[in-house]
């Protein structure tokens, strides 16, 4: 029971919902950039939310099973097949042993989730399998997937066992979650944000200036950070502040003036001024800026930030409800 | 006590005010709220995340909402529960830290300090003084940061302290020891860095194998002892 990465692609990794616990000894959180995403596909595979998938970058994944399984994948907007056949983000398929399941690179976004029936098995290292791609730990020997490289996948549960027999004429199946948490690619995308623990550090015009204007992702971006080019925010006082704890969605300004979004493999503790924090469910779109793209932020307050995070979270309460008939 | 947003899921309690003048204070007063927001068990916590002069909590809003936060304040909620927390725990004061004092073997050989001489150039002294003055002193750890397992250390001799290298090297080997402005630190893992390098410990400062996965931890007590080349070997094999 494995799977083969005939291609691995340019940047593939075994993440699931990331490490939590481990922050106080320097461990990033790391995990999936777009957990929502992953959690959505793992349900529509018959997983449990926490399987660990393959983050995708820029697509170059070829991949063949040694038995039936049940895929799925949400993110950017790619183009993936089943041998031959288009599958579009967000729907379960059934791949047959020896077939192969591919996706290309993408015409917006740069990442998609892969979830596949039973999970990849790599072992757990402190709490996760997630690859720690800095630290050098966890997924696939703490490094990216390599062409040829096979990884154990655990046995289908039941739940896609079920699925598997339902899906043996039609191959893929109708559903779909919501289109905006299949496909969570956008142009130009507006992040919405809270003020940073170091807002009033910066000048009026400074503020101003990081709400009104656009800003461009940088080549030299990654699963650390996105580097933001644009207007450069001048910091009020050129002090480094004494570290302390940031967090993916984290809004940092180094003395080059060129922010940096942080996301989930970032430092634990950092020393740059905190401009903003992005809201949690705005990052799925952040991860999906590819080098060149365009990014505005706009302010909302932490009420609405929560209110928009609970009712994400109500939602999927429901749509995991709603998914049950498809198993039984 | 200073209580901030730090986005929509973590807050970042800030216990004390001036760090240069009485670091041992700060870092007795973190530890000690760490401990009291651990003992606390505030619903929804997820994890805390303890720095020179802060605690950040990490939470869960929607397990705040469920154990009763009011929707359109759960921030306010939790921080109530934060200052009850602390107050009950009494005055946060932490004379009687649980603190270890860990011995790290250094090997200070010209092979592995890339920048001694440089610290001993910016000291205006002979480099076996640094190695005395480093190993002369008693250091506590502030945080845990950087790279897994990385610990910074306050306690570094004023005459030793050297500014970081302006440009960084790409790759730092791991069991790194370096001066980095007034404090030093150890790289736990291959890395990228801009301090001094002046030595290398055989010991392994982070493995992901291990419970706890760190051999530092914020409140330890470190003091540094210089080994022959031989003796480095020896301990690595």
């Amino acid at each position: 029971m494995k799977a083969t990465a005939i291609r691995a692609g340019f940047l593939t990794s075994v993440q699931d919902l990331g490490r939590t616990g481990f922050r106080e000894f320097g461990v990033s959180l790391g995990g999936a950039l777009d957990t929502h995403a992953l959690r959505v596909a793992n349900l529509l595979a018959g997983n449990d939310e926490s399987a660990a998938g393959l983050e995708v970058t820029f697509g170059g994944l070829r991949l063949r099973f040694a038995d039936d399984r049940i895929v799925v994948w949400c993110g950017g907007d790619f183009s993936a097949r089943i041998s031959s056949t288009y599958l579009a983000a967000g729907h379960p398929a059934l791949v047959r042993g020896g077939e192969e399941f591919s996706i290309e690179s993408p015409a917006l976004g740069c990442r998609a989730w892969l979830a596949i029936s039973g999970g990849i098995n790599v072992p757990v290292v402190l709490g996760s399998r997630s690859a720690d791609l800095r630290a050098g730990f966890g997924g696939v020997t703490g490094r990216p997937v390599r062409d040829g490289e096979e990884f154990p996948l655990d046995e289908n549960p039941q739940r896609a066992k079920v699925l598997i027999d339902k899906l043996r004429r039609e191959k893929i199946a109708g559903w779909k979650p919501p289109h905006d948490w299949s496909n969570t690619a956008r142009r130009e995308p507006v992040l919405r944000f809270i003020r940073g623990v170091d807002w009033n550090r910066f000048n009026d015009g400074t503020t101003q200036r990081f709400t009104a204007d656009a800003f461009i992702a940088s080549p030299d971006s990654d699963r650390m950070g996105i580097r933001l080019d644009g207007p450069r925010l001048e910091r009020s006082e050129d002090v480094d502040l004494l570290s302390e704890a940031v967090s993916p969605g984290t809004v940092q300004v180094p003395p080059s003036g060129k922010p940096i979004l942080l996301l989930n493999d970032c430092q634990t503790i950092g020393g740059y001024p905190k401009i903003a924090h992005v809201i949690t469910v705005d990052l799925p779109m952040a991860v999906q800026l590819c080098p060149g793209d365009s990014v505005r932020f706009t302010e909302i307050s932490i009420r609405n930030a929560h209110a928009l995070l609970l009712e994400r979270n109500r939602n999927l309460e429901q749509f995991r409800r709603g998914l049950e008939p498809h198993f039984q | 006590m200073e209580i901030k947003l730090l986005g929509d899921s973590a807050l970042l309690i800030r216990v004390a005010e001036n760090f240069d003048d009485a670091p041992g204070d700060a870092l007795n007063k973190v530890l000690a709220t760490k401990r009291g927001l651990e003992a606390a068990q505030i619903p929804g916590t997820i994890e805390t995340a303890p720095a020179y002069t802060t605690v950040a909590l990490f939470y869960d809003p929607t397990r705040a909402i469920d154990a009763g936060a009011p929707i359109e304040n759960i921030f306010g909620w939790i921080e109530q529960r934060i200052r009850q927390a602390l107050s009950n725990a009494g005055e946060i004061h932490a004379d009687r830290t649980e603190t270890s004092l860990v011995e790290i073997p250094v090997c200070y050989e010209q092979e592995f300090a890339f920048d001694l001489d440089e610290v001993a150039r910016h000291a205006g002294v002979h480099w076996k003084e640094v190695v005395d003055l480093h190993c002369g002193a008693d250091y506590r750890v502030h945080c845990v940061g950087f790279t897994p397992g990385f610990p910074f250390l306050g306690g570094l001799p004023r005459k030793i302290a050297t500014p970081r290298r302006d440009v960084p090297r790409k790759e730092i080997p791991a069991g790194s020891v370096a001066i980095g402005g007034t404090q030093t630190g150890i790289y736990p893992i291959k890395s990228p860095g801009g301090w001094n390098v002046i030595g290398r410990t055989p010991l392994q400062l982070f493995d992901p194998e291990k419970d706890p996965p760190v051999l530092l931890r914020a409140g330890d007590r470190v003091r540094f002892r210089s080994i022959t080349r031989e003796e480095f070997e020896r301990s690595t094999t």
